[in-house]
């Protein structure tokens, strides 16, 4: 069971950003993929949500061996992709406990979710909310709206658990600012982890991998992935800096 | 995942935008004045109620105030004009229902199923039955009112049987003369409420018009008159979600409210119309000493709705409110706004509109703050937020503000947003469908003011603007 990204090119508005990429995430995994800016590393993470914006030319994703490209957004979130957003939505009025409970609703059948009672609802949701040490005053409140950017990651890692996805990509491209934020986020994917999902961390800086301990770094540049390894490979990045991938791979993209 | 599949097949598309028109029947009525409007459509109406002297040359001044009005198309739609008068019935009244639940077409049942309306009153809304069963389920609640002294009759019956309280109000608060709907309503009215509070009294239950509704009072010139005496409180509501039986395509109806020395009057209304109807509104309260007068409006559908729930503030310390929700679909022109004529110290005034246009859906706002020179310490606060689904939908806004003299304070906010396509591809990336997507980011929208109505309204305005919403994507 994995999530199995080959030979894909992506472009927006004519721009081609990723080639050839391939990418294999195991179910049970934490990868993380670090790279310098401008490497496509969120188009990556909106282009296997199927965000319309991007344009896949080549190349296909399948999740547990079903393709996902070419599929409506949602239909790819019910398959079981989860995207954590680097900077998520405002929707001013529709209440967090609302929001969750459309999108958990909205996997289930007519008579499940006919049958899905309030209270087993709110049941479930004040089950992870504690699991995650989120305030029960918090689901009142408008999706996203007004929040500090440690309440919006927090929100995110809420929805994460409650939909219970097969694979997790949480784009932390440019949020490395914020503290508490990347250790909600750390913390998140740290209970999330197990062996029914597979989670990638996209991240420009080595400051969020102090946090999560991922069993694979990958090098992004120039649109694919150039270097893969362990852990270590992200203490050596953190050390070096960028400088030595655009030297060692410049020549290749 | 597959089951959703399914599940959407499953679902029926059914043409909750109604373009094609509202149902309707082959009806015989009992009593029929006719097409086309002279006094003797006047005559006619009077005999059949046997009105009293007073109310049929009431009537006849009205329609000679009606007839020599212009259509007001300085500033309003030039789609007026396409009302033919001479082809409308003016009063039709019938006994006994004269068709059966079979003959109601399948999608406007699931309609009525979906949107949850109850069993007793499916049979009434459809035109099944036209007296609705009101006896037996609120026959309790009406041995309460009346125990209390609360009148709550149709205005024809308030007219005849309590003259002594309806005569000095009526049609003081709108006169014949205030515009050319009004007199028209004046002239042919039959059908609405007449509701006295009297002093003191507060009812904890609202009225609605199911208490007492048949199929005459369902007409398209209803008048109603709502006195609360001092110290009263009490809310109604009209209308419902629901779609309705339609007779003709122009609804021109008067509400009247009197809240005496510091009474309390919320009136509630939600109205859907089909796409073919001219809903053309005059509704004013008066609100004297620490009254209080609030107008909570939801209007969805039809072809053209010019609506300005008014407020005059009369007495010292009173207050008005209008919170309005108005819905336009493709083809449809909401026309709605408030008035706020401060006519005294120390009188606040407060509204807020908020307007979804979808498709071509057209949504505008009208508004009107008046603060004399000579008054103090009077304050207004307005917002007006639109909401364009589409990018060919549209919305206006003209406020017209006037403030003289000081220690007045009026505040003016006003909003155009969309919904945009971040905020779809976020929901959606949640496993939400697009529509759905729509319909919560549209019910956002609404939240703060959909959470005035009454339980029962809300829940079902919630799922109207999800039938509504269907479609209205991709």
């Amino acid at each position: 069971m994995s999530l199995e990204i080959s030979s894909l090119n992506v472009s927006i508005a004519d721009k081609q950003i990723l080639k050839d990429f391939n990418l294999t995430i195991p179910k049970g995994e934490v990868h993380a993929i670090m790279g310098p800016n401008g490497t496509g590393k969120s188009t990556l993470a909106k282009a296997l949500a199927g965000h319309p914006d991007y344009t896949v030319n080549k190349g296909s994703a399948l999740l547990d061996g079903e393709e996902i490209f070419g599929l409506e957004p949602d239909k790819v979130a019910r398959k079981g992709l989860f995207m954590a957003f680097q900077y998520p939505v405002e929707i001013p009025g529709v209440s967090i406990a609302n929001f969750i409970r459309a999108a958990v609703t909205a996997r289930m059948n007519k008579e499940a979710s006919d049958a899905f009672s309030a209270t087993a609802y709110y049941k479930a949701l004040y089950a992870k909310m504690d699991e995650l040490k989120i305030p029960r005053e918090f689901t009142a409140r408008s999706v996203n709206e007004g929040f500090s950017g440690g309440e919006k990651k927090r929100c995110e890692i809420l929805q994460m658990a409650m939909l219970r996805p097969k694979y997790a990509i949480l784009d932390e491209t440019d949020s490395g600012l914020d503290i508490d934020a990347l250790r909600i986020v750390a913390e998140g994917v740290e209970t999330m982890r197990g062996p029914d999902i597979g989670i990638v961390v996209i991240t420009h800086y080595q400051r969020l991998l102090n946090y999560i301990k991922p069993d694979v770094v990958h090098v992004m540049y120039g649109g694919r992935i150039v270097k893969s390894g362990g852990p270590e490979l992200a203490l050596e990045l953190e050390a070096r800096g960028y400088g030595w991938v655009e030297k060692e791979f410049g020549a290749l993209v | 995942m597959s089951q959703n599949e399914t599940q959407e097949e499953k679902v029926p598309n059914i043409d909750v935008e109604r373009d094609v028109g509202n149902f309707s029947y082959q009806t015989t009525y009992d009593y029929d004045a006719g097409k086309g409007l002279t006094e003797a459509t006047i005559d006619y109406i009077c005999d059949v109620k046997g009105e009293p002297d007073w109310m049929r040359e009431f009537r006849k001044k009205a329609l000679k105030v009606f007839n020599d009005k212009p259509i007001p198309l300085g500033w309003a739609s030039e789609d007026l004009k396409t009302i033919d008068l001479d082809r409308i019935s003016y009063y039709m009244a019938k006994g006994r229902p004269t068709r059966s639940w079979d003959e109601v077409p399948e999608e406007i049942k699931q309609t009525f199923e979906r949107l949850g309306v109850p069993e007793k009153e499916r049979a009434f809304l459809a035109g099944v039955e036209a007296q609705f069963d009101s006896e037996s389920s609120y026959s309790s609640m009406k041995e309460e009112l009346f125990k209390q002294g609360v009148i709550f009759v149709s205005s024809s019956e308030g007219l005849m049987k309590y003259p002594e309280i309806f005569r000095p109000w009526f049609g003081k608060v709108i006169p014949i003369g205030d515009n050319k709907y009004s007199a028209l309503n004046s002239a042919v009215f039959s059908g609405g409420s007449f509701i006295y509070i009297p002093k003191g009294v507060k009812l904890k239950q609202p009225l609605q018009a199911y208490f007492r509704i048949n199929a005459e009072e369902m007409g398209q010139f209803e008048r109603t008159l709502i006195i609360a005496d001092e110290g009263s409180e009490m809310m109604y509501m009209e209308g419902c979600t629901a779609p309705q039986y339609e007779t003709s395509s122009l609804h021109s109806a008067v509400v009247e409210l009197v809240a005496l020395k510091g009474a309390k009057i919320q009136y509630v209304t939600v109205q859907n119309w089909s796409s073919n109807v001219f809903n053309l509104v005059t509704k004013r309260g008066l609100a004297l000493e620490d009254a209080e007068i609030r107008w909570i409006d939801c209007n969805i559908g039809s072809r053209l709705t010019m609506k300005y729930p008014a407020v005059v503030l009369r007495g010292e310390r009173a207050r008005g409110e209008v919170l309005s929700i108005a819905l336009a679909h493709d083809g449809q022109h909401q026309d709605t706004g408030s008035k706020m004529i401060h006519a005294a110290d120390h009188t606040s005034s407060n509204i807020i509109s908020k307007s979804i246009s979808i498709g071509k859906g057209r949504a505008s706002y009208r508004g009107m703050v008046q603060m004399p020179r000579h008054l103090k310490h009077c304050k207004n606060n307005t917002e007006c937020d639109a909401l364009l689904i589409n990018t060919n939908s549209r919305t206006d806004t003209y406020p017209a503000i006037t403030v003289r003299g000081e220690g007045n304070s009026v505040q003016h906010e006003a909003s155009v947003s969309k919904v945009s396509e971040e905020q779809i591809f976020y929901m959606q990336q949640r496993g939400i469908p697009e529509a759905e997507a729509m319909s919560l980011a549209v019910n956002g929208f609404v939240n703060d003011l959909v959470r005035e109505f009454p339980m029962e309204y809300s829940v079902e305005l919630r799922r109207l603007i999800d039938l509504e919403m269907e479609g209205s994507v991709g």
